[in-house]
């Protein structure tokens, strides 16, 4: 088994006499998969994200990306595989335009002329923002920009994109759009996508989540498996979905749930289920 | 306060090639000690009302009512500080809007600009810092040493000190994680209570207006679209699908389960558990018809 992302054993810390920020964290991310990393704010989400691209260097501990170790002479290497989006959608524009923009990261890993132009097309409209090109990237709405942005990860071919938190800013509509976005890229292209979030309807559409406490990988596994966990979720102050809670307590309430449901329609099939043997 | 908008209408730059109208004939009244929740999608022109509530932008057309004061185009508002005394807005982001060398300057920088005495801004302070939950004892420190949610308490406890008589507040829980906006959201529910404020949201979240709101308005390209009690305006779905909002979750649930059964499961507010139980009487309700 290969895995594209390895984490070994890391540790990290801002600075000598402060407190690890994440302390001996080890999880793989397999290619094509979708893994989400839950946790509170300042548990580490956001520090792995940015050790995966070599933002940042591990005190302890090894990271490889595609089986290459991140160091300081391989972080360009590793920065054309691994693409990452923010939070914040204003402040990731350098170009004048959507299309100078999306040229900026190509530009940066010397992509010869031919082959942008070609990019430019092909991201924008895997994100559907072709008709934008022209378009200033700051009068666009901010689910729109973080499109721009996908399209410029994109452009760099990168097999892994991190999403932090990259739907945060963003109103109900835009998060929708960035989601199905992403979800098309991902279906189209062989693309492995991490997300950090706190959206729980997003989580439980990963293959995999990563629950984070205190700088310490707390709980792996399926959304399904995490979240049957509710009661330890609980402790640590993380919230669970709406059908989590009302599943718990349908079977205090004297039904016999068999699975922990993910959405509505797998409570309601087993409640049915139920319903007709009564 | 009563607040009451007369036919508002407000144009950004009039008379120009890049003429704005952002709000249109907007009239609604929200009667003193409610909790009112502004609803709908960027550029709805939430914000340009929201403005509007403390004299920041004057009407273009129509009036604008905040208790005794008036805003409208034609005459200066008489005495436009004191309302801006009285009418407490937390911003989007509030944070980036901390200065002070210390956490208690900052706090008591709004009173301190209203001539409010030394002795009165470090009591004022000292309730706000602990309304927001912070320790009395981060009052010493810099509010940029501070984690991201501190500061926007910080933010928010500063806006909190002026004793306001309404409080605005837009999106103020955006970019936190869940259980920071859980906190947050309790926090100003109890000020409303307590202090018997009246207070505007302005949210995305169908959620908290459920839960926090008695009256709910919906914008939709700078006209009212909507507005009522939660109960009825957050369960029509077509009407609110038109404007691309979702139904709060739960009331999405009972939609579906009220199809899958057959029977509905009125909501009014009950909590996880007696829903639980009233579902568990549906699902075991087969035997008798069938």
């Amino acid at each position: 088994m290969s895995y594209f992302i390895e984490f070994r054993d890391v540790s990290f810390r801002y600075r000598e006499d402060q407190p690890w920020v994440l302390k001996d964290v080890s999880f793989n991310v397999q290619s094509d998969e979708w893994l989400a990393i839950i946790g509170h704010n300042g548990s580490g989400k956001s520090t792995i994200a940015k050790l995966m691209n070599g933002l940042l260097l591990p005190q302890k501990g090894e990271i490889l990306v595609d089986g290459v170790q991140v160091t300081e002479d391989t972080i360009w290497e590793i920065r054309k595989k691994v693409g990452m989006v923010f939070q914040n959608p204003d402040n990731q524009f350098v170009g004048t335009t959507v299309k100078d923009d999306v040229a900026f990261g190509m530009e940066n890993h010397g992509l010869p002329r031919k082959l942008m132009v070609e990019r430019i097309q092909t991201s924008l409209a895997a994100v559907g923002m072709n008709d934008y090109e022209a378009h200033e990237p700051h009068r666009l709405s901010g689910g729109q920009k973080q499109r721009v942005a996908i399209a410029s990860v994109l452009a760099v071919a990168p097999q892994l994109i991190i999403l932090d938190e990259a739907t945060a800013m963003l109103d109900p509509k835009g998060r929708l759009e960035i989601m199905e976005t992403i979800r098309n890229v991902q279906e189209d292209q062989d693309l492995s996508l991490l997300t950090i979030t706190h959206d729980l309807q997003e989580v439980v559409k990963a293959d995999r989540v990563i629950v984070m406490n205190q700088g310490s990988k707390w709980l792996e596994g399926t959304p399904r498996d995490v979240f049957s966990e509710k009661d330890k979720l609980r402790n640590i102050g993380l919230d669970t979905p709406f059908v989590t809670k009302l599943a718990a307590e349908l079977s205090a309430a004297g039904l016999p749930i068999q699975r922990e449901p993910l959405n509505h329609q797998e409570l309601l099939e087993d409640l049915w289920t139920l319903h007709s043997k009564m | 306060m009563d607040i009451t908008f007369k036919d508002v209408s407000y144009i950004y730059q009039a008379n120009t090639p890049f003429e704005h109208r952002a709000l249109s004939g907007v009239s609604f009244h929200i009667p003193s000690g409610s909790f009112v929740a502004v609803i709908g999608h960027t550029g709805s022109g939430k914000s340009t009302l929201l403005q509007h509530l403390n004299g920041l932008l004057r009407p273009t057309e129509g009036k604008v009512m905040i208790g005794d004061y008036q805003i409208s185009a034609a005459e200066k508002t008489k005495d436009i500080k004191s309302l801006r005394e009285k009418v407490g807005v937390v911003f989007q982001y509030p944070e980036h809007q901390l200065f002070e060398e210390t956490v208690a300057k900052d706090i008591g920088f709004g009173p301190l600009n209203f001539n409010v005495e030394p002795k009165e801004i470090e009591r004022r302070t000292g309730q706000a810092i602990k309304a927001v939950g912070l320790p009395e004892d981060l009052l010493q420190r810099s509010p940029f040493d501070l984690s991201g949610g501190q500061m926007r308490r910080v933010a928010i406890a500063g806006v909190l000190a002026m004793n306001p008589e309404v409080l605005v507040l837009d999106e103020p829980t955006a970019g936190l994680d869940p259980s920071g906006q859980r906190e947050i959201m309790d926090m100003f529910s109890r000020q409303h209570k307590n202090n018997n404020l009246t207070t505007v949201l302005v949210t995305h979240s169908m959620e908290d207006a459920l839960r926090y709101a008695d009256h709910i308005i919906i914008m939709k390209d700078g006209e009212k679209y909507m507005e009522g009690a939660p109960l009825e305006v957050l369960v029509n779905k077509e009407e609110l699908q038109r404007v691309q909002l979702d139904l709060p979750e739960v009331i999405q649930f009972l939609h579906q389960a009220e199809k899958q059964f057959g029977k509905a499961i009125p909501y009014r507010k009950q909590g996880i558990a007696q829903l639980a139980k009233e579902l568990t009487a549906v699902v075991k309700g087969g035997e008798s018809h069938g």
